[in-house]
């Protein structure tokens, strides 16, 4: 395969990895946003996204896209609701406070990973995909089901965009990031506002998860680099810029596809923490340092 | 603080040294390597501790250091036959160095993206660890020959797979640390630490460098976790990529929350208490961690100031 082709596989690979980046990375920015808190968990809301899939795909047999359209709704709305306990239980009691929510997360982040190793087991397993169909490429073959998931991401983004700035939601939750206290005293019940942005980021997380469980099989430790790069996605996109979280989620995927394929997966991810904890440390004001008030 | 707090917190270290140098004629065989490691993981923890308690910096990056002490004594060790003394001191002032740079960086940010900040240098290390697979073997680690692991000091050779000869040394190490921040924090220097961590804008304001006095403990407190992550290494033969994952990072928080953050004896007492249930866990089932993520949340919901934070704030407020 000539250098072309190459680049062309790879552009392809990080385009769904950007697909799947800028679902989880929304979802993380939108909890940043408004409520202020480093959501450590997020990448196991991901992780229980695709192991719900997986219990849901096996409980149905027939056509794997039967299991796989039941664990599109199931998975979300048993995550959105892990996570709308947990926001009520810890985060909210904690009065989010960034350090202490920080800490609380990181303890959901190991409840939620080693309940599942109890529950599911050390084992990673794979969901079979909705459709099996190979699109023929003169130099390749090349699955049309990951092409299905850059499309199903245009629409998700297309959706979180639609709700953010043309619903009554979105207009809360706007309000509630712009200015917390101004929002209480106009009436906008803040408190719970964020109970349901907490569950929706998770939900976002888990249809991440389960739209990457057909490419990537379900282990109990795959969520530590989407937590990674939705942490890099965020703070080079901006906060709370739904924006600039798309495109840096292209961006890094695209780099991230393409260093992973050319020279090593690790290298990729090596070059591009380390840009990113720079970013931070030179525009402490401009992108994560908002929230440091 | 007075003259008389200080000289109550002294006699304290002291006593609570000699209690665990004795120890050893007591224990029986396993638990005296229980509590070698435990040692160990104490002085990670009081290095941890140094920065979140006594300047309120939080890092979630200190595997980092731990890691890089381990690596920089084990691989020299192996790859290059150094002597085990030359290499203690080379990765504890790699540690040093590493912190220097990592600080002088890292330091420019405040709160959350501090966080954040140490958490991706943390796991660029980790990254590090696994590419260099070829110098580290990668997850599955190196085991140091046992040639390697008799020390010749000239005047007497000390043989670490003898456990209570492992023992004294981790001993050493925790009584050394105990006491560089005993004196540290009872200086004038250290009080300019724990002003920033009471009031950054006031310190500065006075006219003192808060800069540099943060970076000053971070580069401690860095060697320290170095030191720690060294012994580690060399005491154990052992070398991982797991010693430089988010969970090493997570474990010295852990232990210092518990025992009470910013208090001098805190992280040994949380170490005491959270090694022996993770031990015992980890006997019982694969997944022990979830005592970790338990424990995290009820700390912070329902006990913020530790056992010897509550302590002090009870009974002993002259407590360090």
């Amino acid at each position: 395969m000539g250098f072309g082709p190459y680049l062309l596989l790879a552009t392809l690979e990080g385009l769904v990895q950007a697909a799947v980046l800028s679902i989880t990375a929304a979802g993380l920015s939108l909890v940043f946003g408004v409520m202020r808190v480093v959501n450590v968990a997020h990448g196991e809301f991901v992780m229980l996204g695709a192991v719900i899939a997986w219990f849901t795909a096996s409980l149905l047999t027939g056509h794997p896209a039967m299991g796989f359209a039941a664990a599109l709704l199931v998975s979300p709305l048993l995550v959105g609701a892990v996570a709308f306990a947990s926001e009520r239980v810890v985060l909210r009691r904690l009065d989010y406070n960034p350090e202490a929510t920080i800490v609380a997360t990181i303890g959901l982040l190991y409840i939620l990973q080693q309940t599942v190793l109890l529950v599911y087991g050390p084992d990673a397993r794979p969901v079979d995909p909705p459709f099996y169909y190979t699109i023929r490429f003169p130099w390749f073959g090349y699955s049309a089901y990951k092409l299905f998931v850059i499309g199903a991401a245009i629409v998700i983004m297309g959706g979180i965009w639609f709700v953010l700035q043309k619903t009554r939601a979105g207009l809360v939750m706007r309000a509630a990031q712009y200015d917390r206290e101004t929002a209480q005293a106009f009436g906008i019940p803040v408190d719970r506002v964020s109970a349901w942005v907490f569950a929706l980021g998770a939900m976002l997380a888990a249809i991440a998860g389960v739209l990457v469980v057909p490419i990537q099989q379900a282990h109990y430790l795959m969520g530590a680099d989407p937590l990674l790069l939705s942490f890099i996605v965020v703070i080079i996109g901006g906060l709370g810029s739904m924006s600039g979280t798309v495109l840096a989620a292209v961006l890094v995927g695209l780099s991230d596809g393409i260093i992973s394929m050319m020279f090593s997966p690790t290298l990729a991810k090596m070059v591009s923490t380390l840009l990113v904890a720079l970013v931070l440390v030179f525009r402490p004001n401009g992108l994560l340092g908002k929230a440091a008030r | 603080m007075s003259r008389a707090a200080f000289a109550r917190n002294a006699w304290l270290v002291l006593a609570v040294l000699a209690v665990l140098f004795s120890l050893q004629f007591v224990l029986p065989d396993y638990q005296v390597l229980m509590a070698t490691r435990m040692m160990l993981l104490a002085v990670f923890a009081l290095g941890f501790n140094a920065l979140l308690g006594y300047v309120g910096l939080l890092s979630l990056g200190h595997a980092l250091f731990f890691a890089c002490g381990l690596y920089a004594s084990g691989l020299t060790v192996y790859h290059f036959g150094w002597g085990l003394p030359a290499a203690f001191v080379f990765a504890v002032g790699a540690s040093a160095v590493l912190a220097l740079l990592i600080g002088a960086v890292a330091l420019r940010t405040i709160r959350v993206s501090f966080m954040i900040v140490t958490l991706m240098f943390a796991q660029v290390g980790a990254l590090t660890v696994l590419y260099f697979a070829a110098w580290t073997n990668g997850q599955e680690g190196l085991s140091l020959p046992a040639s390697a692991r008799v020390a010749d000091l000239g005047v007497a050779t000390l043989d670490l797979t003898d456990a209570l000869t492992r023992y004294n040394i981790a001993y050493g190490l925790l009584a050394a640390s105990l006491l560089i921040l005993l004196v540290y924090l009872g200086s004038a220097r250290g009080r300019i630490a724990t002003a920033v961590r009471d009031n950054e804008g006031r310190t500065e304001m006075l006219g003192f460098n808060v800069f540099a006095a943060k970076l000053e403990m971070f580069v401690l407190s860095g060697a320290m976790s170095g030191a720690a992550g060294a012994a580690y290494g060399l005491l154990f033969g052992y070398l991982g990529a797991t010693f430089a994952s988010f969970q090493y990072s997570i474990e010295p928080l852990l232990f210092t929350l518990l025992g009470g953050a910013g208090t001098l004896l805190g992280p040994l007492v949380g170490v005491l208490f959270m090694v022996g249930l993770i031990d015992k866990l980890s006997e019982l089932t694969t997944a022990y961690l979830l005592v970790i993520g338990v424990v995290l949340i009820v700390l912070i919901l329902w006990f913020p100031k530790g056992i010897l934070g509550t302590v002090r704030e009870r009974w002993l407020p002259w407590l360090m």
